[in-house]
């Protein structure tokens, strides 16, 4: 059998991870391909009806491990491993995330397993899968194949789309001895929001705030502009881990994703995990200051220049416009 | 306590990368540097010391050719007590799961109490090379970790996860990949770069550590690029080189009223 085993990741309510669902649909699709099935592996205290539920996503089988905690990698890792070995399953394919990366990379080691990551497509080729990977910062595509079964296929956000087909998987409860090192790690608080909560996901205008900001003040510059507007501000991981602004306003692979009419990148350099939340807007400006800068190769009008210059004036420019 | 720091030479950022079409592997001629991520690494691993644990060694770890003891020395300057190169030709061409085995069995000869490394490296950005060698390890692991208290054998660490904020205690021995926006790594100064080359480094070929030949190098690895091909065009955008800021303000605002933005 080369079967696929998706890991679906959910918050404390219970909630399933929008990536994790798409990766369902994603294995189910190439199960089809290589005349195997797919299924699913959940962990932590999720009730019958949430598990059978992920048969909608087309997989069968559902498997359980309820003593398994949800939230760090190593437990999922010695979960994953032995489902894999028991039920002789050659893939494990995991939606964008960041805890998708860390089981990954640890079921690499312990299966003695090929790993791809930052996938944004899956095909099967005679009876194995290959996949696509851009590598140095989306210049090329890489076509990638597996030398030996098994091999681990790590996604990138929004790369699997979800296709709900309807359909209850059956439900195993598996056992799982953690291995010594993955109970060394514990989750003290898991998913704690930092500022106060913005909503970005309903702006059909959004600024984005990057480093180039040069300090949290500066948002006040890109409030005004935003506000001009009649948008919001979003923020890069680089800005809100440094405390300059709320993560509810975060865009990327850890945060949200948006497709507003205008994104306006101010100081952003345009880094992958920034534009897989971005990317689809309808129109990208972006003001950086390096003609390097990674964001100029995917924005649709491009300013290079000094932003504490441009803000301010383009923030009075609409005003007037708008008055006049 | 001793500190391994897990540091890779990397193309320098201005060079523009490219793919040797013959090997399917990155061109790395031209300039080098020590991977930026990995000072960040380093200046944990500093700050940690500095902090008043006890640790006897910093030491600073790599996998790569010849050059590559140039990134060690720039480890060194930046507060490394000694360092070690792993290299032999029949690395060359490993993979990520081969990278990570090859490092792990390199850092069994240390015993370190924490490995540390950067949150990605610059060139193959895999992420993923920490959570390998800590499973090889056996030693608990987190990834792109932005804060790290050491104390009474376990660490404090902060990162964010899909959710927003996750705390979580590391008991020691562990592996931690750091962020960037964990420190502001220090310069080096002109004497600890003039010394760098007089610290120890030892060298040691995929025998000497135990590496099983046949689980690295290209033949050795468990995936393999079979094409490459550049991304489907996109229709490149506008630019605008700002000269004159009331010239290109109102560039912009035209830009913005052609799409019915304002
Ligand atoms: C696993 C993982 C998950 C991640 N998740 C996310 C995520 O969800 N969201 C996210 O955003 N990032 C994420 N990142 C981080 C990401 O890789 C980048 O580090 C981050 O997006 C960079 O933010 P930035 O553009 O603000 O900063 P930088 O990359 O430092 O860019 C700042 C830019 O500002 C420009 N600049 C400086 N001064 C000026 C000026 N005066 N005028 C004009 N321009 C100026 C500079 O030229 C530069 O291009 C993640 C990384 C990893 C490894
Ligand atoms: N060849 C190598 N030698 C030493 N450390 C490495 C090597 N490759 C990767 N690393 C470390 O692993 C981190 C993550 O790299 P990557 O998983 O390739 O993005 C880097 O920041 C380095 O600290």
């Amino acid at each position: 059998m080369a079967g696929i085993l998706v890991y679906a990741l959910h918050d404390d309510e219970g909630n399933f991870n929008k990536n994790s669902l798409g990766a369902l649909s994603e294995a189910a699709k190439l199960a089809g391909e290589l005349g195997s099935e797919a299924s699913a592996i959940i962990v932590g205290d999720v009730s019958d009806d949430a598990a059978k539920g992920l048969g909608a996503y087309g997989v069968k089988k559902v498997y359980r491990a309820k003593d398994v905690p949800e939230g760090l990698a190593q437990p999922i890792v010695d979960a994953m491993a032995k489902v894999m070995t028991d039920n002789d399953i050659s893939y494990a394919l995991f939606g964008g995330g960041l805890l998708g990366f860390e089981i990954g990379a640890g079921l690499t080691a312990r299966l003695n397993a090929g790993v791809t990551m930052e996938v944004t497509a899956v095909r099967a080729e005679d009876g194995r899968l290959v996949v696509e990977r851009p590598i140095l910062q989306d210049s090329q595509i890489a076509d990638v194949g597996y030398v030996a079964e098994p091999g681990i296929i790590i996604g990138r956000l929004n790369a699997f789309d979800e296709n709900e087909t309807g359909g209850e998987a059956e439900v195993e409860d598996v056992a799982v001895e953690l291995s010594e090192w993955s109970s060394k790690a514990k989750l003290v608080k898991r998913g704690e929001q930092r500022g106060e909560d913005v909503n970005i996901e309903d702006a059909e205008i959004l600024v984005g705030g990057g480093r180039g900001l040069g300090q949290a003040e500066n948002f006040k510059m890109a409030e005004e502009l935003a506000s001009s507007m009649g948008g919001a501000v979003a923020a890069t991981r680089a800005v809100v881990d440094a405390g300059w602004y709320p993560y509810a306003a975060q865009i990327g692979q850890t945060g949200k994703t948006v497709a507003p009419k205008l994104y306006l990148a101010a100081g952003i350099s345009g880094a992958i995990q920034h534009k897989v939340g971005m990317q689809n807007s309808e129109n990208i400006l972006a003001i950086n200051k390096d003609q390097n800068a990674p964001i100029f190769e995917f924005c649709d009008l491009g300013v290079v220049g000094d932003l504490h210059k441009i803000v301010p004036k383009l923030t009075d420019a609409i005003k007037a416009k708008k008055g006049g | 306590m001793k500190i391994c720091c897990l540091v890779k030479e990397v193309p320098d950022a201005a060079v523009e990368k490219r793919i040797d079409p013959e090997t399917k592997r990155l061109d790395r001629s031209g300039e080098k540097n020590l991977n930026p991520f990995d000072t960040h690494a380093i200046e944990a691993a500093m700050q940690v010391k500095e902090g008043g644990a006890p640790v006897e060694e910093i030491v600073a770890v790599t996998m790569g050719p010849d050059s590559a003891v140039r990134a060690l020395h720039k480890a060194v300057a930046l507060g490394a007590d000694r360092s070690v190169h792993l290299t032999d030709a029949a690395l060359e061409g490993s993979d990520v799961a081969a990278t990570g085995y090859a490092l792990a069995k390199v850092l069994e000869k240390e015993s370190p109490d924490l490995v540390l490394l950067g949150q990605q490296s610059d060139d193959g950005e895999c992420y993923t090379i920490g959570a390998v060698v800590a499973d090889h390890l056996k030693m608990p692991s987190l990834t792109q970790v932005i804060k790290m208290d050491a104390a009474d054998g376990k660490l404090t660490c902060e990162r964010q996860a899909e959710y927003g904020y996750d705390t979580v205690e590391v008991e020691l021995p562990a592996v931690i990949s750091v962020g960037d926006a964990i420190n502001e790594p220090r310069y080096p100064s002109l004497k600890a770069i003039m010394g760098a080359k007089k610290k120890p480094l030892d060298s040691h070929g995929a025998g000497d550590v135990g590496i099983e030949p046949d689980r690295v190098g290209q033949s050795g690895s468990r995936t393999a690029v079979l094409e490459l091909r550049p991304p489907p065009q996109k229709e490149a955008g506008e630019i605008i080189e700002d000269e004159d800021t009331n010239e290109t303000v109102e560039k912009i605002v035209v830009w913005l009223d052609e799409r019915k933005l304002i």
